[in-house]
């Protein structure tokens, strides 16, 4: 029974941080209708911002709570400006063409990404996995009988910022001006701009906000993981897509959603199995949920127009 | 349409034309394997050439003419290299008696290749199901992940070595085989295009409610398409089964399937002779600056390595470039006889297909 618990633990854990990254998803492809394939890339980007901030600030300096700050906000503002230059220089100009074609071109960027971090030129870091610092010493929190059932800090600590972002966006996207101006573009783009809204300006917005989520995301993960390597980006994108499409793609509460969901079902399958089915796990997870509900828990289904 | 094929004249007797490519195709590929076949560094180079060529002419009949998105064409490939890896090995010993024992194995690899051809088209069959439903993105995603959960299958099977793979398979392949394979797939792709069936085909890519409207069964064609594009991947993973000494599940990663489809972008969504040249060309290009790095290294493999992984980074780059400059790639839908004399200078030709817009 204990491990029931324990595996429930870890599972909402996985499911924090897919979370953070699929909110990115969702918000990009409520405002789009395009995958944004390249997101966890840009995620992989950002661990590699912060892990170079706290190589930067050295042993002492990285733990310390203005250390981790600077890490955190370092990476968030790399990855918001290279969401920005993604979304300007490959996706804007793509804008009136089919979307298979922004599709490719995401997932060119995406491989780009990838693969060009593996290489060792210049400050390209090489396909090998580093440790990430310890900036966050993991200690034990909770502990319940003889170390039955264990809750870490960074568990707590990603679940709450993964709480408190979801209610911020909520806010941002249903009561401010530019949560307004979003849904008007979600809408209809071209309708928007005719009544005012600066859609370019919305949409690199939400660009922004996405790719820091992401980059924070990646930061949490990376305390967890502590291995960083050049395609862990890949799957925790891919997963962080699939949590956003279980939910209903597009709708903010379904992702986290989506998301817890994913990570107690990727949980307690490997922790019942072997650790090597994971990453089936999640896509038969998705593949079970597509044909059963194409639209996502909390979607709706849009008529087809001609 | 149908004398484009292969510009044969509409005089010929019916069963002549059909034969026709094949009285054409055999001994050239003969010819080629009879050329090539004593240089063993030339006839792998030849073989992989010609496995991608039939992947991406294979894909082209999901991708291009269907207008389906489809990212896991390795998954397929996976199964048919492995299904008839496991027929070979199994049938290692057995051949039939009434013929030499060369053309023995030659018709049981055929039959390995069949029955990973078979297996693969009714995986297709099982991710086609899913395309009824979803759309675009999706269904790329579904077909992304059918790819991984092959793969993660097969890394969890004992039966197929787990991650080491499986090894010892007989290596019965040939130029001769493979190029033969190149012709059929290549063949059935342009046969597809030019029937009613692959007008019904690119109906759906152009405006699949349109196309459901005008009474084309959407489904069953999108199904289908599926199925042959599978049943060719499934043959090409066979006979990349039986040329290297041994497959393991990192051949067929998403990577792969990547790769294919930078091939069929780059050479134009559609086009079967632009899926082609681009497969041609870029299977070659990466082993050729291999070669000519290490020769000129001295024999040092460290630049060679360099070029391979300087590969993935530069595909990326080059779907970007591509998508931003000419979304159309390098022939459209055309075929390379509608192109060609546009660049040569000759009288004008129509093209003989409507360009979508």
């Amino acid at each position: 029974m204990s491990d029931f618990f324990q595996h429930l633990i870890n599972g909402v854990a996985a499911g924090t941080i897919y979370a953070l990254v699929a909110l990115g998803y969702t918000m990009v492809y409520g405002v789009l209708k395009l995958i944004n394939f390249a997101h966890g890339d840009v995620m992989m980007v950002g661990v590699y911002m912060g892990y170079a901030t706290a190589r930067k600030l050295g042993p002492g300096a990285q733990s310390s709570f203005l250390g981790v700050l600077l890490i955190f906000l370092v990476a968030m503002a790399g990855c918001a400006l290279l969401g920005l230059l993604i979304e300007r220089f490959a996706y804007r100009p793509l804008r009136e063409k089919p979307r298979l074609t922004a599709l490719i071109t995401a997932i060119g960027i995406s491989f780009t990404l990838s693969y060009g971090f593996q290489l060792d030129i210049g400050f390209l870091p090489g396909a090998a996995p580093r440790a990430f610092p310890e900036i966050i010493r993991p200690t034990e929190w909770v502990v319940f009988g003889d170390r039955d059932v264990v809750i870490w800090n960074w568990q707590v600590i990603s679940f709450g910022i993964a709480f408190l972002l979801t209610v911020v966006l909520q806010y941002l996207v249903f009561q401010t001006r530019f949560g307004t101006a979003m849904r008007a573009v979600s809408f209809d783009h071209r309708v928007a701009s005719l009544m005012g809204i600066p859609t370019d300006r919305i949409i690199a917005g939400t660009f922004v906000l996405g790719s820091a989520l992401a980059a924070g995301a990646g930061l949490l993960y990376a305390i967890k993981d502590t291995a960083v390597q050049p395609l862990m980006g890949l799957y925790v994108g891919l997963k962080a897509f699939v949590a956003a499409v279980i939910g209903g793609i597009g709708h903010v509460p379904g992702a986290v959603v989506g998301a817890l969901l994913l990570g107690l079902v990727e949980e307690f399958v490997v922790g019942y199995t072997s650790s090597s089915w994971r990453d089936a796990v999640a896509f038969g997870f998705l593949i079970f949920v597509l044909l059963a509900r194409p639209q996502g828990l909390f979607g709706s289904i849009a008529a087809e127009k001609v | 349409m149908g004398a484009s094929v292969a510009g044969l004249p509409r005089t010929m007797p019916y069963w002549l034309r059909g034969l026709a490519p094949f009285l054409i195709a055999i001994p050239a590929v003969a010819l080629f394997q009879l050329g090539i076949g004593q240089f063993p560094f030339l006839v792998y180079i030849a073989s992989i050439v010609g496995v991608n060529v039939v992947l991406a002419v294979s894909l082209n009949i999901v991708n291009g003419m269907t207008g389906q998105f489809s990212i896991g064409h390795a998954g397929f490939m996976a199964v048919g290299a492995y299904m008839s890896a496991k027929f070979s090995l199994g049938m290692k010993d057995v051949a039939i008696s009434i013929v030499p024992v060369a053309v023995s194995d030659q018709i049981l690899f055929v039959a390995a290749l069949l029955v990973g051809g078979a297996v693969a088209a009714f995986c297709g069959f099982i991710v086609g199901l899913p395309s009824l439903r979803l759309r675009g993105d999706y269904l790329a995603i579904v077909t992304l992940g059918f790819g991984e959960i092959i793969r993660v299958i097969v890394q969890n099977t004992e039966a197929f070595g787990r991650a080491l793979g499986l090894s010892g398979t007989p290596q019965y392949s040939s130029v001769f085989m493979v190029w033969f394979w190149v012709f059929v797939t290549v063949l059935v792709a342009r046969r597809i295009a030019g029937s009613s069936h692959g007008r019904s085909l690119w109906a759906i890519r152009e405006d699949e409610v349109a196309a459901e409207a005008m009474g084309v069964d959407t489904t069953g064609y999108k199904v289908r398409a599926f199925v042959i594009s599978a049943f060719f991947a499934g043959i090409a993973g066979g006979l990349f089964g039986h040329f290297v000494p041994i497959i393991n599940p990192g051949s067929f990663t998403w990577v792969k399937s990547m790769e294919v489809v930078v091939m069929i972008v780059a050479g134009g969504l559609g086009s079967t002779t632009g899926a082609i040249v681009a497969a041609v060309a870029l299977t070659l290009l990466p082993e050729f600056m291999r070669s000519a790095f290490t020769a000129l290294g001295g024999g040092d493999s460290s630049i060679a390595q360099r070029v391979d992984q300087v590969r993935m980074p530069i595909y990326g780059i080059l779907l970007v470039i591509l998508m931003l400059s000419r979304p159309q790639g390098l022939f459209g839908t055309r075929e390379i006889w509608d192109v060609l004399p546009r660049w040569l200078p000759r009288r004008r030709r129509p093209s003989n297909r409507p360009v979508p817009q």
